[in-house]
């Protein structure tokens, strides 16, 4: 058995960030499935927002207007305290990232640049060129490695350890060794990223399972506004890979089969910098009323970067130029990118306040596997690498409390029971006959197909109905070896089981919200409507094993909801 | 529909567990279009063929660095080759060289992080920091850029002569990062920290085969830097015998 003060699950922006400000005072374990560096950050490219005012048509921006931007963005489910934390924060977050080595590209007056972004009111994203998430989780993995922080990497989280009353540690796989060994801590948080590979379309990493959501709802905890789900409009035909909006912010056009630049009609003032859940709309419909481009992979719309001329693409998306070559076979700079909109990311998530704390104590979360929630229904661009780093941040001072507060007595026999519990349910695993990955490309169509971009009664109905088929089908799950040690197969069974769990409160979460709002998009009720549902969703697994649901209200400071034009 | 084409995979086996059991290469015929990734062709392989097969991935856009290996003998990331790429109907897939293996196409990559924490990849500063940002050029951005590219995948050090020869050498990656450090305007490290590399087993080490340039997905360059910290050495040994910089600790 592990001992630690903090157990920090997840090597990404949220994770280190809490474990570089927790370790001078506390011994922190890091637990991480992959290496820290390989975290889903890594692949964010547009930028952070952050009210600094460096570009000359930034002036007058301020840490309000980014927060009221947040808000109206958000479709008014944020709550607004949490978002004024976030974009107040944000300002001392980026000059803090950049004393601590973060190659932010440059203004000629050396201070950092920033680009204008969907929904923003100013050019107030900071960035590395196409690049940012790439340099923001090398700088904090860096700070990391000057701490030497305890990083155990390549570990799987198998369970939480928790009675119902408190948190006591995880069940965790070294996988590299094939060993279960419980970690006891009086503290732990999650930092287990997002949900995308929950959809069959998604621009997500094959690492963002949203597991980490679903151990902590199979512990108790309740999970909120999971029927949120981001898709982005532009994900690349074939591999979905995402092209970042900064191509939209540097002036790229969408075009349909007709040549129109469509976005004309439907955000006449924002255009292709309108948000991203209306953007993704607006191409779904041109697609669906016949105006996409057919090809063998799926109908597309074109992202033309054409007029921006070479120059300009190689200097500030050669990351968008490179992956457009190695992966579709085309320049950017003679050809439009063929997109069609995919999932990216997850509004909804581990429901905590605004110091990352849940409902079962010693246990927070950060990042994009919690809800806060400053994203509400829609996320703004720019702001998703933000909430990682203010709320990593937020944790320590919550996490720092919690341990000052309270004297947690080790429960080692829970722990080594659900160590054996785990040995013995891994040994069983041979026996199945339904192979992990079929279920879950199961799983993906129908969230694809069923809790899509449009959602109606019927498909969402459905989408359950496959959900628990396919978990009864997972009582029979098997692989085809029981060793423990690197059997991917085996681990990608064990994340299903929580898999599943998150799609059923996404599909849950989205039948039961009659209303379209954000990302959130009912065709039978196609407006928002805040008298009944200005409100969060709450799931929690209840004794029996199906979902609970229920409401709480939306914190306005002073912004009231108002209709949401662009 | 694309018709598909029949490739043969042939692929690395050992399992570092078993050691009585010796390294052999299993077969898989799959049908797959041309310009599947490898990526993708190994993921169909596992899924569907041999659930017990090795490899590591993530990100599947060349960004994560977690699929770097060895394809029909040459390295590259498994997410962003495509299989007809290769020219041949079989393709041999293998694990990076220079490690030991943990299982199949996944490595040990421990020395590979001992030398990137060897050379303290992160900003150091002496004085104070502004309440902004500290100041920096396009210019002086530009400068480190190439480095700053550096995804970590570790192809450049599977591909290097050295590590094979000498296991105390760095590598290219390691000191690419250092020369990233090195060359921004915001480091204030004692360059006498280079003197620790001033031996066979550090910058002179380098034999300049370029093979690591020809085996980096992302256009970095680690002879470069090598040839960058071996002039910004001896220009700071030059200082030092002038007198001009105090010896540091």
């Amino acid at each position: 058995m592990l001992h630690h003060d903090i157990i920090i699950v997840g090597g990404g922006l949220a994770g280190l960030r809490a474990a570089v400000g927790l370790c001078d005072r506390y011994d922190v374990g890091l637990f991480s499935k992959v290496h820290p560096i390989r975290s889903h950050s890594i692949a964010a490219q547009g930028g952070v927002n952050a009210a600094l005012g460096n570009n000359p048509e930034g002036k007058d921006d301020s840490w309000e207007k980014h927060s009221f931007d947040t808000i109206k963005g958000s479709d008014y489910l944020a709550d607004q305290n949490a978002v004024e934390l976030m974009c107040r924060e944000a300002i001392d977050i980026v000059y803090e990232m950049e004393h601590w080595g973060c190659p932010f590209s440059r203004f000629s007056d050396g201070t950092i640049a920033q680009r204008p972004f969907g929904g923003a009111g100013f050019p107030r994203t900071c960035y590395s060129a196409d690049l940012t998430g790439h340099v923001l989780l090398n700088t904090l993995y860096e700070k990391a490695v000057s701490k030497r922080i305890a990083i155990y990497e390549e570990w799987h989280v198998l369970s939480l350890a928790a009675d119902g009353e408190r948190c006591y540690g995880i069940i965790a796989l070294d996988f590299k060794k094939g060993e279960i060994v419980p970690v006891c801590a009086p503290a732990t948080l999650f930092a287990t990223g997002g949900y995308g590979r929950v959809f069959q379309y998604s621009t997500n990493a094959l690492i963002n399972t949203g597991s980490g959501i679903g151990i902590a709802y199979k512990a108790g905890v309740p999970v909120k506004d999971m029927e949120f789900v981001q898709f982005h409009p532009t994900g690349l035909i074939g591999t979905n890979i995402l092209i970042t909006e900064a191509a939209r912010g540097e002036g790229g056009w969408l075009t349909n089969s007709q040549g129109e630049r469509f976005m004309q009609r439907y955000a006449p003032n924002a255009l292709e910098l309108a948000p991203r859940d209306i953007v993704s709309r607006c191409i779904q419909k041109e697609i669906e009323e016949g105006r996409g481009f057919e090809h063998p992979l799926g109908t597309y719309i074109n992202l033309d970067l054409r007029h921006l001329g070479e120059e300009k693409i190689q200097k500030k998306l050669p990351g968008i130029r490179n992956i457009c070559k190695d992966f579709i076979g085309l320049d950017p700079v003679y050809e439009p990118i063929p997109i069609m909109p995919c999932q990216h990311y997850s509004m909804g998530g581990i429901d905590t306040n605004i110091r990352c704390e849940t409902a079962l104590p010693g246990f927070y979360a950060a990042g994009e596997c919690a809800c806060v929630s400053v994203h509400g229904a829609n996320r703004l661009g720019g702001n998703s690498l933000l909430d990682t780093i203010v709320f990593g941040k937020a944790a320590v001072s919550s996490i720092h409390e919690y341990m000052q507060e309270n004297n947690v007595k080790r429960e080692e026999t829970l722990l080594e029971d659900l160590e054996k519990k785990w040995a013995r349910k891994i040994a069983c695993l041979t026996e199945g006959q339904a192979r992990p990955f079929r279920l879950l490309a199961q799983l993906g169509k129908t969230m694809s197909d069923h809790v899509g971009i449009f959602r109606d009664r019927e498909k969402l109905s459905q989408a359950l109905n496959d959900i628990a088929a396919l978990k009864e089908e997972y009582g029979r799950v098997g692989v085809s070896s029981a060793h423990r040690h690197m059997n991917y197969e085996l681990m990608n069974a064990i994340e299903l089981e929580y898999i599943l769990e998150v799609a059923q409160a996404i599909a849950l979460g989205a039948l039961r919200r009659e209303e379209s709002r954000g990302a959130h998009c009912r065709r039978e009720f196609s407006l928002r409507n805040d008298e009944e549902w200005l409100k969060h969703s709450l799931i929690e697994r209840g004794r029996d094993g199906d979902p609970l649901i229920s409401y709480s209200d939306v914190t306005i400071t002073k912004y009231q909801p108002r209709e949401r034009t662009y | 529909m694309i018709a598909g084409v029949t490739y043969t995979f042939k692929i690395f086996r050992y399992d570092g567990k078993e050691p009585e059991n010796a390294p052999r290469f299993a077969t898989y015929l799959i049908n797959v279009l041309p310009d599947s990734l490898v990526l993708s062709a190994l993921l169909r392989i596992r899924d569907e063929i041999d659930g017990t097969l090795a490899f590591r991935s993530s990100c599947r856009s060349a960004v994560c660095g977690s699929c770097a290996m060895v394809m029909n003998g040459k390295i590259e990331l498994a997410c962003r080759t495509q299989v007809a790429s290769l020219g041949k109907d079989t393709i041999i897939l293998e694990p990076l060289p220079n490690f030991e293996i943990i299982k199949d196409l996944a490595v040990d990559m421990t020395p590979f992080w001992k030398m990137y924490e060897r050379v303290k990849p992160w900003l150091m500063r002496k004085s104070p920091v502004p309440p902004e940002e500290l100041r920096q050029s396009e210019e002086e951005r530009n400068r480190i850029d190439q480095f700053v590219n550096c995804i970590l995948c570790a192809a450049c050090y599977g591909a290097c002569p050295v590590p094979a020869r000498d296991p105390e050498y760095p590598g290219p990656a390691a000191l690419a990062k250092l020369e990233r450090f090195v060359l921004d305007s915001r480091d204030e490290r004692p360059l006498g920290i280079l003197e620790g590399l001033n031996n066979e087993n550090g910058l002179w080490g380098c034999d300049t085969l370029f093979k690591c340039i020809d085996a980096c997905p992302k256009e970095v360059r680690p002879t470069d830097a090598i040839v960058g910290l071996r002039k910004a050495l001896v220009k700071h040994k030059f200082k030092k015998l002038l007198g001009m910089v105090k010896d540091e600790a």
